[in-house]
């Protein structure tokens, strides 16, 4: 990475590589495709990855730090769900929206400190709070599976803001992406997790407080994940806790890791998300236009990302450093 | 005096007789019968998942009838992961308290064939339920989906009407599970029949809805002409319905999907125009066919695998128009029901 924040083309990395797949793909795409390069259609790829996308900020995040969130889409399901149900149920919306940010917070500050001060590590942590959250509230605070807005709530009409025609989780996932590029470039604790994630050790022995800032990240994950939450259940009028079940989890890691986020930590930003995010994004619409049905989908999806790894691992062969700390 | 006596007796054995006539009828050996055969009986549902409208409300009508014969009703929840709805059948095959039939829900065509097998040679009746599969069941109760596929064709043809542009989309769900197969099938028979229609796209949804808005959004955009579209499950249908909402063609597109007959996810999205028509399954009356079956096999002394019986439930293209109080069930009220007891 050089100052400006363009990829460095001398030495083509795994960002670079996707970078350039996406490139090319949105290329055939446009002149093959009829339909494919009108506003409209590019408006719908955006939007079809924003809610992905800003998983994957907040999954990035925990990433850079040498950490992993495995319970965000579990986070992100329920808790709207208990907030829609809580509201279906009769309880004002004030106190209902007070309940759920509570609660995410406190699965947040769970992970982040069981992670930072019980040194359990994160990939186990966060799998067993997501599959807590996930049975808890399936069992005890929701009836159904899919639990619909209440007619004329703030979220239903969400769903429905546009400016200039552009859907709302557009300018969110937007808003967002800046926002947490200016907290990792411009903030200090934002440049303190790219120390705490690339030698955990050594931060701490220059005085980082590397164990608040671990929490600080878990509980930033989870409020992203409500966000993510609340734009899903504004689109479509209701949530359904089923994709907790989906692959989006592995999507979002993707995402982060295939935009070039490396798993051991410490390297990465907010453009390696939108370059994960485009190539996911174009490749789908373009294989939709196509209808291609979707056995074949996963497989072309898979094969291309499976693809820009190896070329990656050819590039870039390991070196003694990674060999040493070891991925997730 | 004597000849009163006896008279007076006689008139006494009359009358017991005559009394007594009636307790003939007690003697029906059809309630006996019927106990014998039933009392004690374990009944188990293994749905794709507990937390939707079908399981929830087939397991209210179950429960009710299999509890008030005298037997056990139980659930299993593998909450939409075919492995865990495996390895509830295996528990439940291999346990103490065997259940004497077992209502299996089926993800997919082969899945669970094998340990349907395995049941039935451990003397549990199999029902299959909504979701065919290749096992000779000693029951299939549900939806014939290919004819749920016409149904719902037709209801597109009609809601597109003669002077559209007759282009049809499809919202498949995925290419394993039988329902979207067979749903696709019928479809496709219709339209064979009326070749001024053609489709135009079919992705699939993977039965997500945020995957069926994301397509749909997609295909309107490809084809902002169309003039229905076909999804094929009210649970994923809400996303395409955003997506037309989101393209400003409600009332343009005619949103033709099938449901369970909910009342908040069927006949309310009729009624406020969000679906132009539902193929609804009665499910109250789905259910009274598996009680059905279920005492008749427990009463019919035959190992279990003897008989094979297709029992398709009556399907019908609800729409606005046809409407009525009691077109769906509630599930909140089943559940206030469940509740009160």
């Amino acid at each position: 990475m050089n100052a400006i924040g363009w990829p460095n083309w001398r030495r083509l990395n795994q960002e670079g590589i996707v970078f350039a797949i996406a490139i090319l793909l949105f290329a055939v795409a446009a002149l093959g495709l009829p339909g494919f390069l009108t506003a409209d259609n590019l408006v719908a790829i955006v939007r079809s990855v924003s809610v992905l996308g800003i998983l994957a900020l907040g999954m990035a995040v925990v990433i850079i730090g040498r950490g992993i969130d495995l319970s965000a889409v579990a986070i992100m399901a329920m808790s709207v769900a208990w907030y829609l149900q809580l509201l279906n149920t009769g309880t004002s919306d004030g106190l209902a929206f007070a309940y759920v940010l509570a609660g995410v917070l406190a699965i947040g500050l769970l992970n982040g400190f069981l992670v930072a001060y019980a040194d359990v590590p994160a990939i186990f942590v966060t799998l067993a709070t997501g599959s807590f959250v996930f049975g808890y509230v399936r069992s005890q605070l929701i009836t159904q599976d899919a639990v619909p807005v209440p007619q004329g709530h703030w979220v239903e009409l969400l769903g429905g803001v546009r400016f200039l025609d552009i859907p709302v989780e557009v300018f969110v996932f937007a808003g967002l992406a800046f926002l947490v590029f200016l907290f990792l470039r411009y903030t200090k604790w934002g440049r303190f997790i790219y120390f705490a994630g690339d030698n955990p050790v050594a931060a701490r022995n220059i005085g980082i407080p590397v164990r608040p800032m671990l929490v600080l990240r878990y509980a930033l994950s989870a409020v992203v994940a409500l966000i993510a939450g609340l734009l899903t259940a504004a689109s479509l009028h209701s949530i359904n806790t089923r994709v907790v079940n989906s692959t989006l989890l592995y999507d979002i890691v993707l995402v982060a890791v295939i935009g070039g986020i490396g798993l051991s930590g410490g390297r990465g930003g907010v453009r390696n998300v939108l370059v994960g995010a485009a190539l996911i994004g174009i490749l789908l619409n373009a294989m939709t236009i196509i209808d291609i049905p979707l056995l074949y989908q996963n497989l072309i999806k898979a094969a291309i990302l499976l693809g820009a790894i190896i070329v990656d691992g050819v590039i870039n062969p390991r070196d003694e450093q990674t060999a040493q700390q070891g991925d997730i | 005096m004597r000849l009163l006596r006896t008279l007076m007796a006689a008139a006494t054995a009359l009358a017991v007789t005559a009394f007594a006539a009636p307790s003939f009828a007690a003697d029906d050996p059809g309630p006996a019968a019927y106990a014998k055969a039933l009392n004690g009986k374990r009944v188990m549902l293994v749905p794709l998942a507990m937390g939707f409208d079908l399981a929830q409300g087939w397991a209210h009508y179950l429960k009710k009838e299999v509890e008030a014969w005298g037997g056990t009703f139980e659930t299993r929840d593998p909450n939409w992961v075919v492995d865990a709805g495996a390895q509830a059948i295996t528990d439940a095959i291999a346990s103490d308290t065997r259940p004497d039939v077992l209502i299996i829900h089926a993800p997919d065509l082969n899945s669970y064939s094998k340990l349907m097998k395995k049941a039935q040679a451990a003397g549990t009746y199999v029902l299959l339920v909504d979701n065919p599969a290749n096992f000779p069941a000693d029951a299939f109760v549900g939806s014939d989906w290919d004819k749920l596929g016409q149904l719902e064709a037709e209801a597109a043809i009609k809601g597109c009407g003669e002077n559209s542009s007759k282009k049809i989309g499809l919202v498949q769900g995925d290419q394993a599970n039988s329902s979207s197969l067979y749903q696709y099938a019928g479809i496709m028979k219709v339209l064979e029949k009326h070749p001024d229609f053609q489709v135009v796209a079919k992705p699939d949804s993977n039965w997500d809805a945020t995957t069926s808005r994301n397509v749909t959004t997609t295909m309107l955009q490809q084809h902002p002409d169309i003039c229905s579209i076909i999804d094929f499950w009210d649970g994923d249908a809400t996303g395409a319905s955003a997506a037309i909402r989101d393209a400003k063609l409600d009332g343009k597109v005619f949103l033709v999907t099938t449901g369970g007959g909910e009342k908040t996810a069927d006949c309310d999205k009729l009624n406020d125009g969000t679906y132009g028509a539902v193929v609804m399954t009665d499910l109250a009356r789905q259910s009274g066919d598996m009680n059905a079956i279920i005492k008749f096999l427990l009463q019919s002394g035959q190992p279990a695998g003897t008989s094979h019986t297709y029992i398709y439930t009556l399907e019908k293209a609800t729409t606005k128009a046809d409407l009525k109080p009691d077109s769906c069930w509630d599930l909140k009220a089943l559940q206030a029901e469940a509740a009160a007891k």
